[in-house]
């Protein structure tokens, strides 16, 4: 039986939606792009062109939520199946976008490289758990027009696996769909096998900036799947209940769908976000609070309600090191995320408020992703019943260390986390070092850097990667990248 | 591949029965049983010792190595002691008077007959006298001790002192291991070695011969 856990009672999800559709239809949302008002106007909508808003009726939301997929999936740089985005299937990606990287030597942070970039996609490709990659730092020496476009690029050219990823602005579309279609060879195949996904990112409260919502219409054009985040912040600007904040993420999230089902129906998307409450002693939103972790695991269950795959920015901390508070923050969403069956956990490796990522932090995640995977296994008896034979065996051999029914079942039976984690006795520990958490962490990390091997992608479509890229570097008057 | 190749590769597989019909053939083509023995036994154990050491694999498929090792050890030894050859070493090993706890005594043995060491295993409950008479009779070159109650690990220095007051510690080398033991409290009571579990009991036994 796999574990479960559960917020809502179906009534109160019944409730929260009801008075979501209430806010879009009778308050509606700000939505900064013309191109999208007319096109919501074309359907029926009723438009405030001045005040750009636009009041979406449930008879939308409705015809929306019926084109919506209910499932969908997602294929590496090579065309094999790697996420299977339904019913309550869970895969982790890397937290992503982060400004800083945390570097082991200095213990500090600072602004990522591109050798950073590949490393971490070195690092990425190689950690069993993490089912994609994220382009989940910012390189700092390349033209911050291309900071979007040149992570897609890096994880595209030295990586296989697929990439949530986003545009910082509407003109960066243009040469991040250009890549998938060097990686995929045309747009249909791209359409039957999606290899990215696009995080589209409403303003709390209410609104789509022209930036995302564009985004989220190119995305739709190309049936590039897209997850909406929302990110309503409790007490701040969005109400403090965590009833109200889940209307608020349940009003955007929808309004999201709508632009996206109606520019191209049959778009997959998430139904995801990354709300969070606001700590109103530091000014910050917690990604590690409970009552953060708490919103997330119930907008999921309005997803489920409502036929969607999710998404939640949930496993990842605030710390600013690779603490205990690291592990307590990431281990316990990770965990509470996964029995709740988000499908597209992201957060691995990220600190400091979604802000700073971790190579150590990463393939420590890496780990904890491990631990939850055999969690959700549950427990199923193998052959158990009748019991007496093996007890037999026990009395008689003292041990079952070699029994065949060991044999048969250790490695199904216990998770053997890598060497990061430590289970030796005190004496061996002592012996191998006395190694911190974060020291076998980084060892970790630079053994994966040794051991990685080059993505199978053939060098005729890493060329034109490579040529894609340059020329839209050209375009913003870089000429070289830093290195390669 | 050449048979003793294949006795190490059957070895490493805790493949028995290949083990034993090998080995058996190995010793009617008349290869010396030295050979046999190091070049395919030992050899096989060798391997697994180093990819349990590195975590590529785990205890059950060392002690399933070690079984098969023992498959084709029972019919070596005859043939080695006649040849003269002396066997890798006599370890006697059990676990300390008044302490029952013999788990990991235990898997010490087995792992340390998978080396190809002789074990004499005394049990629990050991006197301390019954460890340094049976090694001085049966000219063994280690004792092993082993105790999980912090109450029944004095018990250990006894032994040593035995030792000392015979000038046997030249000869006969201790080690010790169990839960509360340390490589401080080896120091403290004079034993050679502390080891902190059956893998590393088994290098350090390998080091205390060599020396």
């Amino acid at each position: 039986m796999r574990p479960k856990i559960q917020f809502l009672e179906i009534t109160l999800i019944e409730r929260i939606i009801t008075e979501a559709r209430e806010i879009l239809s009778t308050m509606g949302v700000e939505i900064n792009n013309p191109a999208i008002l007319s096109l919501l106007s074309d359907h029926g909508a009723k438009v405030n062109i001045e005040k750009e808003r636009i009041f979406l009726k449930s008879n939308l939301v409705d015809k929306a939520l019926s084109t919506t997929p209910k499932s969908f999936r997602l294929y590496d740089t090579l065309g094999k199946e790697t996420n299977n985005f339904s019913e309550n299937n869970v895969h982790f990606t890397p937290g992503s976008a982060a400004i800083n990287i945390l570097d082991f030597n200095t213990k500090k942070i600072r602004k990522p490289t591109t050798e950073d970039y590949i490393d971490y996609v070195k690092v990425v490709s190689q950690l069993p758990h993490l089912a994609s990659q994220s382009t989940a730092f910012i390189p700092a020496d390349v033209h911050e027009k291309i900071s979007d476009s040149y992570r897609l690029f890096l994880s595209l050219l030295y990586g296989e696996k697929p990439v949530v990823t986003g545009a910082f602005t509407a003109e960066s579309f243009k040469v991040m769909k250009n890549l998938q279609l060097a990686v995929r060879g045309s747009e249909d195949t791209l359409r039957e096998k999606p290899l990215t996904i696009f995080s589209c990112c409403p303003t709390a409260p209410l609104k789509w900036s022209h930036a995302t919502s564009q985004n989220l219409m190119d995305c739709a054009r190309y049936s590039i799947p897209v997850e909406f985040i929302s990110m309503p912040l409790s007490g701040f600007v969005a109400p403090v209940t965590l009833t109200g904040t889940l209307i608020q993420h349940t009003a955007e999230t929808l309004s999201g769908i709508v632009i996206g089902q109606l520019a191209n129906p049959g778009t997959p998307m998430l139904y995801g976000g990354s709300p969070a409450i606001f700590d109103v002693r530091y000014e910050t939103t917690p990604m590690g609070a409970i009552e953060t972790m708490m919103i997330d695991c119930a907008y999921n269950e309005i997803g489920n309600y409502l036929g969607i795959p999710t998404q939640a920015y949930i496993s990842l901390s605030d710390a600013k090191q690779l603490d205990a508070q690291a592990g307590l923050e990431s281990g316990m969403g990770a965990t509470l995320a996964a029995l709740s069956g988000i499908n597209n956990i992201s957060g691995p490796g990220m600190l400091d408020f979604e802000s700073c990522q971790s190579l150590e932090k990463l393939v420590f995640d890496n780990e904890i992703c491990g631990m939850v995977f055999r969690l959700i296994e549950g427990i199923n008896p193998k052959e158990d019943f009748p019991a007496i034979p093996l007890f037999k065996e026990l009395l008689e051999e003292k041990h079952l260390l070699i029994a065949d029914h060991t044999r048969r079942y250790l490695r199904d039976e216990h998770f053997f986390p890598g060497q990061v984690i430590d289970r030796a006795n005190r004496s061996r520990w002592i012996e191998e070092g006395e190694k911190t958490l974060f020291e076998r962490a980084h060892e970790e990390v630079e053994k994966l850097i040794t051991s990685y091997q080059p993505s199978q992608l053939s060098n005729e479509i890493k060329n034109e990667l490579i040529q894609l890229m340059e020329r839209e570097a050209q375009r913003f008057g870089q000429e070289k990248f830093t290195k390669r | 591949m050449d048979i003793l190749k294949k006795i190490s590769v059957a070895i490493q597989r805790g493949d028995d029965q290949t083990a034993f019909m090998l080995t058996k053939q190995a010793i009617e083509m008349n290869i010396p049983p030295k050979d046999i023995l190091d070049h395919g036994l030992i050899d096989g154990m060798n391997i697994i010792g180093e990819k349990f050491k590195h975590h590529e694999i785990f205890l059950p498929d060392v002690l399933l190595a070690a079984r098969a090792m023992y498959a084709g050890m029972d019919q070596l030894k005859p043939l080695l002691v006649k040849d003269g050859i002396p066997s890798m070493g006599k370890v006697v090993i059990g676990t300390v008077r008044g302490d029952l706890h013999d788990i990991g005594k235990n898997l010490v043995g087995i792992m340390l007959k998978g080396a190809g060491f002789d074990v004499i295993d005394l049990g629990k409950d050991v006197p301390p006298e019954k460890f340094v008479n049976t090694a001085a009779m049966e000219g063994a070159k280690i004792i092993g001790m082993s105790a999980l109650l912090t109450t029944t690990m004095p018990v250990m220095k006894e032994v040593i002192t035995i030792l000392r007051n015979q000038n046997l510690t030249a000869k006969i080398k201790t080690i010790i291991g169990g839960a509360p033991l340390s490589k401080e409290y080896a120091l403290k009571i004079g034993a050679d070695v502390y080891a902190y579990d059956a893998a590393n009991a088994v290098e350090s036994v390998k080091q205390l011969i060599q020396e």
